[in-house]
C-alpha cells in the first residue's frame, strides 16, 4: 500500500461532521439520553470531545465538569474555562481532593514512594516515568521514580514491583473518583458520559479501567493523536490548548504523556502504528520516517506489545455463558 | 537446586498456575508465549535479584536477558561471575 508522510491526514470537516452525526444517533437513539456530560481538563482530548459535543447537540446540551484536585496544574481550569466561554456551553467544578484525602488516595501514595525514597515528605514533588525510547533499545516497560526539592534538585531510581503498584493502584483512585463523579452529573441530568480517549490512549493502555475508561461512549477511540490535533484546529479549540504540551495531570511533578508511556513523540508513535497496522515494510517506513529498519522494528515490536500487555483493560468483565 | 530448576519453579508457579508446564520450553520468549506480561518482568526481576544475589541494572532490562529460561540461566552465571 502507499505510505507517505500525509498518510494520516484527513479532512477535518467531513470527519466532524461523521462523528457529530454519530453522537447524535448514540446519545439520543442508542442510549436515549438527552445530553452530553464531558470531563474537561484543559487538555487536547477533552476539548475535541467537548467541541464535538456541542456542535452535536448544541451548547446548552453539554456540561463540562472540571475536577481539579491538589496535584491538578491550574492551566488546567484556566485553560478548560476558555474554551467553555468559547464554545458556549456550562462548566461545573468539583474538586475532589477531599474525597481522594478520604479515600486514602495521598496517604497510600506517599507511603510507596517512601519504600523507595525514605526522605520523601510535602516538600518534595514526584513523578514517575517510563525511561524507555522506543526507537533505541528493545527494552522491557519499566518505572523510575523521581522526586524534585524546592531548590529543584531530583533524585531518580527504579521502582520496585510493590512500590510501582501501590503508587500506581492509589493514582488511579483519581481516575475513579472523576468517573464517579461524571456519572453523578449524568444521572443528574439524565446525559450520557463521554469519554475523551484517542486511540492512542485507549489501544496502548494508556487509561485507567472503570476510571477514565468508564462512560457511555467514547466518539475519538478510533483516531490517532494527530488526528485529533486536526480536529481541534478545525472545530476552534482555542491555540493555548492546542500548543500546550499533553501531560498527565496526576503527579505533583509535571511529567508529559511521552515521558510516562509513550516514549516517543506523537507523530512518530502515530506514523509507526499506522505502519504497523497497514503492514508496510519496515524498509518502507523507514524510509518516510527518516529512521532506520531496525528503529521501524523495534518500534514495531513496542507497539504490540503495549497492545497486547493492556487486553485486559479493555475486556468488559468475562460471564459464564 | 540449580539455577535453572529454580527459574522454572518460580515461573511455572506464580505466573503459570497449574497449567500445562510442558508449553515452557527453554528457549521460548515468555512474552510470547504469554507467560508473563510487563509488571510480571519486574515480578522477575525481584525473585532474580532476592534469590542470586545479584543487581539487575537498568539496562539489563532486554529480551536478551531475560525473555526465555535459557537466556536468563546465561544472564545469572554472567551476572554472579562478575
Amino acid at each position: 500500500m502507499e505510505f507517505t508522510k500525509d498518510s494520516l491526514k484527513i479532512d477535518p470537516e467531513q470527519v466532524a461532521d461523521e462523528l457529530c452525526r454519530t453522537i447524535l444517533n448514540q446519545i439520543r437513539g442508542t442510549l436515549k439520553k438527552s445530553g452530553a456530560v464531558v470531563g474537561i481538563s484543559g487538555g487536547i482530548d477533552s476539548s475535541v470531545v467537548a467541541a464535538l459535543c456541542a456542535r452535536a447537540l448544541g451548547p446548552k446540551k453539554v456540561v463540562g465538569i472540571m475536577m481539579p484536585e491538589t496535584d491538578s496544574s491550574p492551566d488546567s481550569a484556566n485553560l478548560a474555562e476558555v474554551l467553555a466561554a468559547k464554545l458556549g456551553f456550562d462548566t461545573v467544578t468539583e474538586n475532589i481532593s477531599r474525597g481522594l484525602v478520604g479515600l486514602g488516595c495521598y496517604r497510600r501514595r506517599d507511603e510507596a514512594i517512601k519504600q523507595v525514597f525514605p526522605e520523601f515528605d510535602d516538600s518534595y514533588k514526584a513523578k514517575i516515568i517510563n525511561p524507555g525510547n522506543i526507537l533505541e533499545k528493545e527494552t522491557f516497560n519499566f518505572f523510575n521514580l523521581t522526586i524534585e526539592n524546592e531548590a529543584g534538585e531530583s533524585k531518580t531510581k527504579r521502582m520496585p514491583l510493590k512500590a510501582y503498584l501501590q503508587v500506581v493502584a492509589a493514582s488511579n483512585l483519581k481516575q475513579r473518583l472523576r468517573m464517579t463523579t461524571l456519572y453523578y452529573h449524568g444521572e443528574l441530568r439524565n446525559w450520557a458520559v463521554v469519554g475523551t480517549g484517542n486511540k492512542d490512549e485507549h489501544q496502548q493502555g494508556f487509561f485507567v479501567k472503570y476510571g477514565d475508561g468508564g462512560a457511555d461512549l467514547k466518539p475519538i477511540a478510533h483516531l490517532y493523536k494527530i488526528q485529533v490535533f486536526q480536529l481541534a484546529e478545525f472545530l476552534g479549540v482555542p491555540d493555548e490548548i492546542i500548543k500546550r504540551q499533553p501531560t498527565t495531570d496526576t503527579y505533583s511533578a509535571e511529567v508529559t504523556q511521552e515521558e510516562f508511556f509513550f516514549g516517543l513523540d506523537f507523530y512518530n508513535m502515530d506514523m509507526l502504528w499506522y505502519a504497523m497496522e497497514h503492514d508496510v515494510s519496515p524498509a518502507k517506513a523507514a524510509a518516510v520516517l527518516g529512521l532506520t529498519e531496525q528503529q521501524v522494528e523495534k518500534a514495531y515490536t513496542n507497539i504490540k506489545r503495549k497492545i497486547v500487555a493492556t487486553e485486559y483493560l479493555r475486556m468488559s468483565p468475562l460471564k459464564i455463558d | 537446586m540449580d539455577v535453572r530448576a529454580q527459574l522454572r519453579g518460580f515461573i511455572v508457579d506464580n505466573f503459570m498456575m497449574g497449567q500445562d508446564a510442558t508449553v515452557l520450553t527453554a528457549s521460548g520468549s515468555l512474552l510470547e508465549l504469554g507467560i508473563i506480561d510487563s509488571t510480571g518482568v519486574l515480578e522477575l526481576v525481584g525473585f532474580l535479584e532476592e534469590t542470586f544475589q545479584i543487581t539487575v541494572e537498568d539496562d539489563d532490562l532486554v529480551p536478551d536477558n531475560l525473555d526465555s529460561v535459557d537466556n536468563l540461566v546465561k544472564y545469572i552465571q554472567r551476572k554472579s561471575n562478575s
